[in-house]
């Protein structure tokens, strides 16, 4: 494992390889194309959103995010529940998204972290990014969720999967009635 | 005392209907403020939150900030957050450890016990005028902790807690007991704190007994989200509780209840299905609970609301909401999920996913609720829509008084629960005395004596 750092024509060829798929992602979720975008996650994925707490300075490392694998955050699951959430939008009875809300994920900052084994054969690259994701539903509610994320993304053949997405988002208090949207 | 809107004719029990006033006018948003939250017991917090001296946990009551601390003593307050000298919130963290509570503005700093301690300058611009002992942070009169829950009341004349609880306590129990039985022994794994656009009574309402709810939540329903649903169950939980009487519950203080009435004998359902040491766990804590509550461990909770917006979920999941009010349309919500505190770690990562996937705003069976409450709101807030009363008429009179359970008893699903809610909640707006808040009649309290 190398932590990536600028240079060379691979790394850059690497780095537009991850932004190309990141947006293609967002593009599937904009387009409600939920199944397919399904199938851009690994079996073993880890899909975790953490609660943010107001935490005196200096403790912030510690103590200022929820942890993923313990207690309760606003999201820590795997594919399975992602799919039931998939399942339960096509219900077409799940009245959070029923009528289905209007969403744009924009990404941006997108910075590769880490490179595994290399960036001529990168088996498995860590990817930072920032999201900003639009929700209108309805007809007047609206939602704005900033944050910033942390993908995991494993080689799969010409594309990648996704083996692990963290999502810092910018919020105490959830703002938000729901969080009915994917990230 | 000037009534500005009259809450007698808003509420109609016996007609049943409700005035849509109650969920959207600022002026009885108001007198909810000045006469029901200052006088009810409010939850505000667990002791496992604040386990050792100096810990701290900022919570609310009603639409106001308070801090739930453990002094050096060992002994547990609850603080309005807010300095006495300009009002500055003097704590700005969710939970901590501290000695004292230091004033951001002026400085002022406050010992975990609420004493006004330091006060910068003192001998040069205060000595002869401030008594320090007169400014300390503002306390609940009333405080009481029950099976590690810690409540509060701002009422010096508010009955002691357990006669506020009255016979909802068996059904409290169910969600603070340990699985196996063992009295309390729960610990909060976690909390969420949401803000959604609608009135606070909806969600109480909602936990109270609205079970004629539940076509609401088909979607979870079809796909199963539950516990076993990987082993191929449908439905948003396990099915425990196949052989019960389901029972409907209200009581004199306005709480009411969700429960199920089990026969004499019955058996453990399988459940957790796959996960055999989860089912291997509860199977065994299942057998201890009869042996240790023999009769009482008939009951079985679902859902419940402790006048007036604590709400709970007993089992699947377990946990405790609050529905802090913020405006006539909008609602601060917190939920404290629960587990056994000593239960095995497997079996508490297994709970913490389940109840994520269930409840709050990513919980996909409470989203639904969410949408529902939001939008019956904003549309009842309307000159015309607020002419015309909310139906209430739901098995009217349908019910029986201690049997099999103390209270008021429905074996068929019913808004008596909601109607007994905003018959208790009227005598608070009406500014009724103790003994009719507690649902004593004056025959009743004579006769008792
Ligand atoms: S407001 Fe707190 S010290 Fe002045
Ligand atoms: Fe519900």
């Amino acid at each position: 494992m190398i932590a990536a750092t600028v240079g060379g024509p691979e790394w850059f060829a690497l780095k537009h390889d991850a932004e190309e798929f990141l947006y293609m992602e967002a593009d599937l979720l904009d387009q409600r194309r939920f199944r397919e975008w399904l199938d851009l996650l690994a079996d073993d994925l880890v899909y975790f959103m953490p609660v943010r707490r107001n935490v005196k300075f200096g403790q912030h490392d510690e103590k200022e995010n929820t942890r993923q694998g313990e207690g309760i955050s606003w999201f820590d699951e795997d594919k399975w529940t992602l799919g039931k959430r998939v399942e339960q939008i096509l219900t077409g009875v799940h009245y959070a998204e029923e009528p289905l809300s209007r969403v744009t994920h924009m990404v941006s900052n997108v910075r590769l972290l880490q490179v595994t084994p290399s960036p001529t054969d990168p088996a498995e690259i860590v990817v930072g990014s920032r999201f900003l994701v639009y929700q209108n539903r309805v007809e007047y509610e609206t939602n704005m969720f900033v944050g910033r994320r942390t993908d995991t993304l494993r080689r799969h053949g010409e594309s990648w999967l996704i083996a692990r997405r963290e999502m810092i988002l910018e919020q105490n208090v959830l703002l938000a009635k729901n969080l009915s949207i994917l990230f | 005392m000037a009534t500005i809107l009259p809450i007698g004719h808003m509420i109609d029990t016996g007609r049943g209907t409700i005035g849509r006033e109650l969920f959207v006018a600022p002026e009885i948003y108001r007198q909810e403020l000045e006469k029901l939250f200052t006088r009810t017991w409010l939850f505000v917090g667990h002791e496992s939150q604040i386990p050792q001296p100096g810990d701290f946990f900022v919570s609310r009551m009603g639409e106001e900030s308070v801090i739930l601390c453990r002094d050096p003593q060992g002994s547990v307050h609850v603080f309005l957050n807010s300095c006495r000298h300009r009002g500055m919130k003097v704590c700005r963290y969710e939970s901590g450890n501290t000695s004292l509570f230091v004033c951001p503005y002026h400085s002022w700093s406050y010992t975990t016990d609420g004493r006004l301690q330091g006060v910068p300058l003192y001998r040069a611009l205060y000595e002869g005028q401030l008594n320090r002992g007169e400014w300390s942070l503002i306390e609940t009169p009333k405080l009481h902790i029950y099976k590690g829950t810690v409540w509060a009341s701002w009422d010096p004349a508010a009955p002691d807690f357990m006669t506020y609880l009255g016979d909802a306590v068996d059904h409290l129990d169910q969600v603070l007991d340990c699985r196996d039985g063992r009295p309390g022994g729960s610990e909060v794994i976690g909390i969420h704190k949401w803000i959604l656009p609608t009135n606070w009574k909806f969600a109480a309402e909602n936990f109270l007994g609205d079970t004629y709810h539940n076509p609401s939540h088909r979607s979870v329903d079809m796909i199963g989200i539950g516990p076993s649903a990987r082993a191929g169950q449908t439905g948003r939980r396990d099915n425990e509780y196949n052989a019960g009487q389901h029972i409907w519950v209200s009581f004199p203080q306005g709480h009411g209840v969700h429960s199920v009435w089990m026969p004499e004998a019955f058996d453990y359902q399988p459940s957790y299905q796959q996960y055999p040491a989860v089912d291997e766990y509860f199977r065994h804590c299942f057998h201890e609970r009869q042996k240790r509550l023999g009769d009482k461990a008939r009951i079985m909770p679902f859902t419940g609301n402790l006048f007036p917006n604590t709400s709970y979920h007993g089992r699947q999941p377990r946990g405790l909401c609050v529905w802090h009010p913020h405006s006539p349309t909008e609602t601060e919500a917190w939920r404290f999920f629960l587990v056994d505190a000593d239960a095995p770690a497997e079996v508490k990562d297994v709970l913490r996913r389940f109840y994520m996937r269930y409840s709050g705003p990513a919980g996909m069976t409470e989203q639904d609720d969410m949408e529902n409450w939001l939008y019956a709101t904003k549309s009842s807030t309307g000159t015309i829509a607020r002419r015309y009363p909310f139906n209430y008429q739901q098995s009217i009179g349908a019910f029986r008084h201690n049997d099999p359970v103390p209270g008021d008893v429905s074996v068929q699903i019913t808004e008596q629960n909601a109607r007994n809610y905003y018959d208790t909640y009227a005598r608070y707006l009406q500014g009724d005395g103790w003994d009719s808040l507690l649902g004593i009649g004056p025959s009743v309290r004579r006769a008792a004596e």
